[in-house]
């Protein structure tokens, strides 16, 4: 009985989560938090040394211990919900339900950005209760690699330059609309290899120009 | 080793008093406050160990963010010495284990009741206010499925022709706190009840601002360098409160003033009502006319006690 609570599948143990939970989610928080309230910024988020299932990274899996809980619907993208083992590292350390629609989420993992559904498909939240929309997470993101885009709004003065990827092609045109029917829609961050950004909907979107 | 730290060593409470899942309910309505500038995120607070009215909302909001390398500001009505600052920071103190301090610029997060600090906030401060009635239409609008209505329709007349009334009756707008504002050009929101004199401050502050209401459960907040227009006229633009004389102990102009009372045969003076930055000020050699009156320096010369 002991093997079977102590493993998933077969042969993969459960890695492990926060080696101290109240203040490694209190910093990974305060990261998400700075940089949400200053969109296009970057900060490094400790991950303390977290090894998640594959593809799942790190700093992704930090950001899931440090908001998921049993109030949250979380949503996967293909990849991600094809592996036995990531969804078993976040049920057992979050408890947060995995949902099916992505409508339904408050939280959206996204490993594999390129091939992201339609930002319209998420939660926008109603006129009445905005703040119910979906947060969604892109992981495996490279800043400063991509075209730029230049944001203005909230948070940021006078205006900023970010760029980050993969993400579709379309991406940038999404999230524009996204801002116009402020202040429904969604939230965005962007999990790096340490780093972390983020994107809310206030933030007003325009090309970069050269 | 004090009593405080033996009890926190004991771990009698979690770090910050609130469990874990209560601070990630609350730092998730946080992010969303953040992302909807002025619009308030219901959330589930909790019962505190001290009365509503005392600063729940805030302190729910502090506990949330807090971390064991911040250093912790605490003030009421600007003063770091009154009844609620000081048992709100012991509570911090208690249930923390964190540094707490007077001074504006040491701090990483200030939780205050009703003033914004003289100095200017940088971008590496979290200003957290305690928030009686979040709802700058409640008074207007007394039911909560209307208010929300008004809010998603950007139906602000209301409030509109209250102030105008202001006008029609006292010649001017007579609201002097809790004024209210619109939040980058979409929310009205009620700064909570600061003087109307610190509303230019909230406007493109560096430090990002977090208002919690623990009766009324909402958090929403301001980020930084964000548009926060006081509601006016064209023909009554905003205003703030004027004083004619400096501060009686540190000379100060420009600051907001409190009234103290000094004898019973009318003798009284004005001084800052930001008593880290008067402090601060006659440290630094500034003497306001009153500065040398025995009864003035009795209730401005106390010095005060820090936990290190």
């Amino acid at each position: 009985m002991e093997t079977s609570i102590r493993t998933t599948t077969k042969n993969t143990p459960l890695a492990a989560g926060f080696q101290d939970p109240v203040h490694n989610a209190q910093t990974c928080f305060r990261a998400i938090m700075d940089v949400m309230a200053r969109p296009g910024s970057r900060k490094v988020i400790d991950t303390h040394d977290l090894s998640p299932p594959a593809p799942l990274t790190p700093v992704a899996a930090a950001i899931a211990l440090t908001l998921f809980d049993y109030d949250t619907p979380v949503w996967l993208d293909r990849s991600l919900n094809s592996s036995e083992a990531v969804k078993a590292f976040l049920r057992f350390h979050t408890g947060a339900p995995i949902v099916g629609e992505a409508v339904d989420a408050s939280f959206a993992l996204v490993s594999d950005p390129e091939h992201l559904i339609p930002l319209a498909s998420f939660n926008q939240g109603s006129a009445e209760y905005p703040d119910q929309s979906t947060t969604v997470i892109l992981t495996g993101q490279e800043f400063g690699t991509a075209p730029s885009v230049t944001l203005t709004g909230p948070g940021i003065k006078d205006t900023t330059v970010f760029a980050t990827g993969p993400v579709p092609p379309v991406f940038w045109d999404q999230v524009a609309s996204n801002n116009n029917q402020f202040p429904r829609g969604i939230d965005l961050i962007f999990a790096g290899e340490t780093e972390i950004a983020a994107l809310p909907r206030s933030t007003r979107i325009s090309p970069t120009e050269v | 080793m004090n009593d405080t730290a033996e009890i926190y060593d004991q771990g009698e409470y979690n770090f910050a008093y609130l469990d874990e899942q209560t601070k990630r309910m609350i730092r998730r309505a946080i992010l969303k406050g953040i992302a909807i500038p002025g619009y308030q995120v219901p959330f589930a607070s909790r019962e505190m160990p001290m009365p509503y009215g005392w600063g729940t909302g805030g302190v729910q909001v502090t506990a949330s963010i807090l971390g064991k390398d911040d250093c912790l500001k605490m003030i009421d009505q600007g003063s770091d010495d009154t009844t609620n600052a000081v048992s709100l920071r012991g509570f911090f103190e208690k249930t923390a284990g964190i540094r707490t301090t007077y001074e504006t610029s040491e701090a990483t997060v200030i939780q205050t009741r009703h003033r914004i600090p003289e100095k200017n906030l940088t971008e590496n401060q979290v200003l957290v206010f305690q928030v009686p009635i979040p709802e700058p239409l409640r008074f207007l609008e007394p039911r909560e499925t209307e208010t929300r209505k008004m809010h998603a329709l950007e139906d602000y007349g209301l409030m509109h022709v209250k102030l105008y009334e202001d006008i029609a009756k006292n010649g001017h707008i007579a609201t002097t706190y809790a004024y209210p504002v619109k939040v980058n050009d979409r929310y009205v929101m009620d700064p909570s009840p600061t003087p109307k004199f610190d509303n230019p401050k909230i406007d493109q502050m560096e430090a990002l601002q977090l208002y919690g209401a623990g009766r009324e459960k909402r958090i929403y907040a301001i980020p930084p360098y964000t548009k926060v227009k006081s509601l006016d006229f064209e023909d009554y633009p905003f205003e703030v409160q004027k004083f004619d004389k400096p501060c009686g102990l540190c000379g100060a102009e420009n600051v907001y003033l409190d009234e103290v009372i000094l004898d019973d045969k009318g003798g009284r003076m004005f001084v800052c009502s930001d008593s880290d930055y008067c402090e601060e000020r006659r440290a630094e050699g500034h003497a306001g006319p009153m500065a040398a009156d025995p009864a003035a320096i009795q209730i401005g010369g106390a010095t005060v006690e820090e936990t290190i």
